[in-house]
């Protein structure tokens, strides 16, 4: 046994330690504090949601995906909802209203996310502070879900051909004052962490991706604009009502975790500018779909199969359904960013300190409803 | 839609390889056999400018004819976001050649796919150079849950707990409304 066998420590991170964000196990080898290598294990949240979706017809396993990453269950269902409805051939039939209350919850719950991963992540490095400023503005927006669909945390709100209900006047009176603050808020959260020498110290350089790295190991999201490549599938490969939307895409170059935490930073900013621009141009009309025998009664796609895939806040979320033309789905796989990220844990922190894995797992956003299924 | 220059490019490359090229619902499909498909990925990878890899995953036809699962490879260029899903049907005993040595992120994907399917991908090699190994279920688990002879449900065993110990007034059976 040679002297650098003898330094080698194993340990065991999680599944029960609070920065991993639910329940993940990551086996660590140390040598003193730099860690050499680290074996991902998920599954502790495994509850074979794919299994489940071959059992129920469509539109029962719309309420299942809000339990794939609770922190951003609306964009779920919004991605869910686009690849029934690409199966179904009936993407152009969507009314345009409910086309912009879908751009309206998704944006609104992509920035509830954004806030949610600040406060954690912050909570992580040992800044607590923004964890109380951030969980203020997203009470915000969870009371406008509140007025629109009466739930929380899993709304089960955008369906397949539409949205469930209208949205109410309170609601817009709400978003309007939320957009109006949203800003100056922002800008206490910047000023806590975004020039903060602690917070500097700890996230840059640590963990530095880049661009052949990010794309090979399947990186997404904000996480791949982090490392200097202008990718959202909001602008390349436009879905609903994006392309007649102005916002622009951040991405940095340095590709480590200061980089990350700016592009969702920044995003924040982006999807308040998309939803004041869908507050002015918000159309009256049906929220459902014409045609509502096609997606009310049990749904029977054509023999096929689909990808169909969203820009959720945490990367890119797709759906595969495989249709033999019965009313339930022969097989649906779950493209989740998650669990791939959760895989390209080893090769971010191969090299960094201890400490900076915690920065690592926090500048992915892992959530672990999504990568067990 | 993807332009049909790749789809050349393969079948001048493979030709007796590609078994069939068809499209659904606007997502173009490959399907090749089984010894050719490490080729066909790194041929796209290298020289097609498909960097992405979205997905594995497979499929199971329990009373097909023939071989019963199916591999499916969801790829992407990024620089023209072409889209192209390569399939590849195995027998229950057959191995598939692993591509983590082209995709760093087919490590999660393959070691799903086996735990949930059984198909052996050979060759792999995990973050610490570690074999193939079950991603979600326990490692000592038996089975492999999402073929479709697997029970959505248990036996009833755990059930009876319930009549046991439960209240007077809340004890009934318990109804499954989804069955398998």
């Amino acid at each position: 046994m040679s002297s650098s066998d003898i330094r080698t420590v194993e340990l065991n991170m999680g599944p029960q330690h609070p920065s991993t964000h639910g329940v993940l196990r990551l086996i660590l080898k140390l040598n003193g504090e730099k860690v050499e290598n680290v074996s991902p294990r998920v599954g502790y949240l495994h509850r074979g949601i794919e299994k489940l979706a071959e059992n129920m017809t469509y539109q029962q396993f719309t309420p299942i995906t809000d339990r794939l990453d609770y922190v951003y269950s609306m964009n779920n269902n919004f991605a869910y909802a686009s690849s029934v409805e690409k199966l179904l051939g009936v993407a152009d039939q969507i009314p345009e209203r409910a086309e912009y209350i879908r751009v309206i919850v998704a944006e609104l719950d992509r920035i509830a996310n954004h806030l949610v991963w600040l406060a954690t992540h912050a909570l992580d490095i040992g800044a607590m502070t923004p964890y109380f400023y951030c969980m203020r503005e997203r009470e915000m927006i969870l009371d406008m879900f509140e007025e629109i669909c009466g739930a929380r945390l899993l709304y089960n709100y955008v369906r397949i051909g539409g949205v469930a209900k209208d949205i109410t006047p309170r609601f817009m009176d709400m978003l309007k004052e939320f957009v109006k603050i949203f800003p100056e808020k922002w800008k206490e959260y910047d000023m806590l962490l975004t020039k903060n020498r602690i917070w500097l110290k700890r996230t840059k350089d640590v963990a530095v991706i880049s661009k052949e790295d990010a794309i090979n190991w399947g990186l997404s999201g904000p996480s791949l604009r982090g490392s200097n490549i202008e990718w959202d599938l909001r602008k390349k490969k436009p879905y609903s009502v994006y392309s007649e939307l102005d916002f622009d895409i951040p991405y940095y170059s340095e590709g480590d975790v200061y980089a990350r935490y700016l592009v969702r930073m920044n995003e924040m900013l982006q999807s308040n500018r998309i939803l004041e621009q869908c507050i002015a141009k918000i159309p009256d009309g049906p929220t459902m779909m014409d045609d509502f025998k096609k997606v009310s009664k049990p749904i029977k796609p054509p023999a096929g199969e689909a990808y169909g895939y969203n820009e959720v806040p945490g990367g890119e979320l797709g759906f595969y359904i495989v249709s033999e033309g019965k009313n339930k789905p022969y097989r649906m796989k779950i493209r989740s960013p998650s669990f791939i990220h959760a895989y390209a844990i080893p090769f971010a922190a191969k090299g960094y300190l201890i400490s900076d894995v915690v920065a690592v797992i926090g500048s992915f956003d892992v959530v672990f409803g999504e990568c067990d299924r | 839609m993807l332009n049909s220059k790749v789809l050349d490019a393969l079948k001048s490359q493979f030709n007796d390889g590609i078994i069939e090229v068809s499209e659904s619902c606007g997502d173009q499909i490959v399907e090749v056999k089984n010894d050719i498909l490490h080729d066909v990925l790194k041929f796209l990878h290298d020289e097609q400018s498909f960097d992405y890899l979205l997905f594995i995953t497979a499929l199971d036809y329990p009373k097909r004819e023939g071989k019963r699962f199916d591999v499916v490879y969801q790829l992407r260029a990024t620089s023209t976001f072409d889209e192209i899903r390569v399939k590849v049907s195995v027998a229950e005993d057959e191995e598939v050649e692993s591509i983590t040595d082209i995709w760093v992120s087919a490590i999660g994907d393959e070691c799903e796919t086996y735990d949930m399917f059984g198909i052996w991908f050979k060759n792999h090699k995990g973050s610490g150079g570690e074999g193939l190994r079950r991603a979600l279920m326990p490692d000592d688990w038996v089975g492999h849950p999402f073929r479709k002879e697997y029970p959505l449900k248990g036996d009833g065993f755990s059930d009876r707990w319930a009549e046991k110990y439960l209240p007077k007034g809340q004890r009934h059976q318990i109804e499954h409304t989804r069955m398998p």
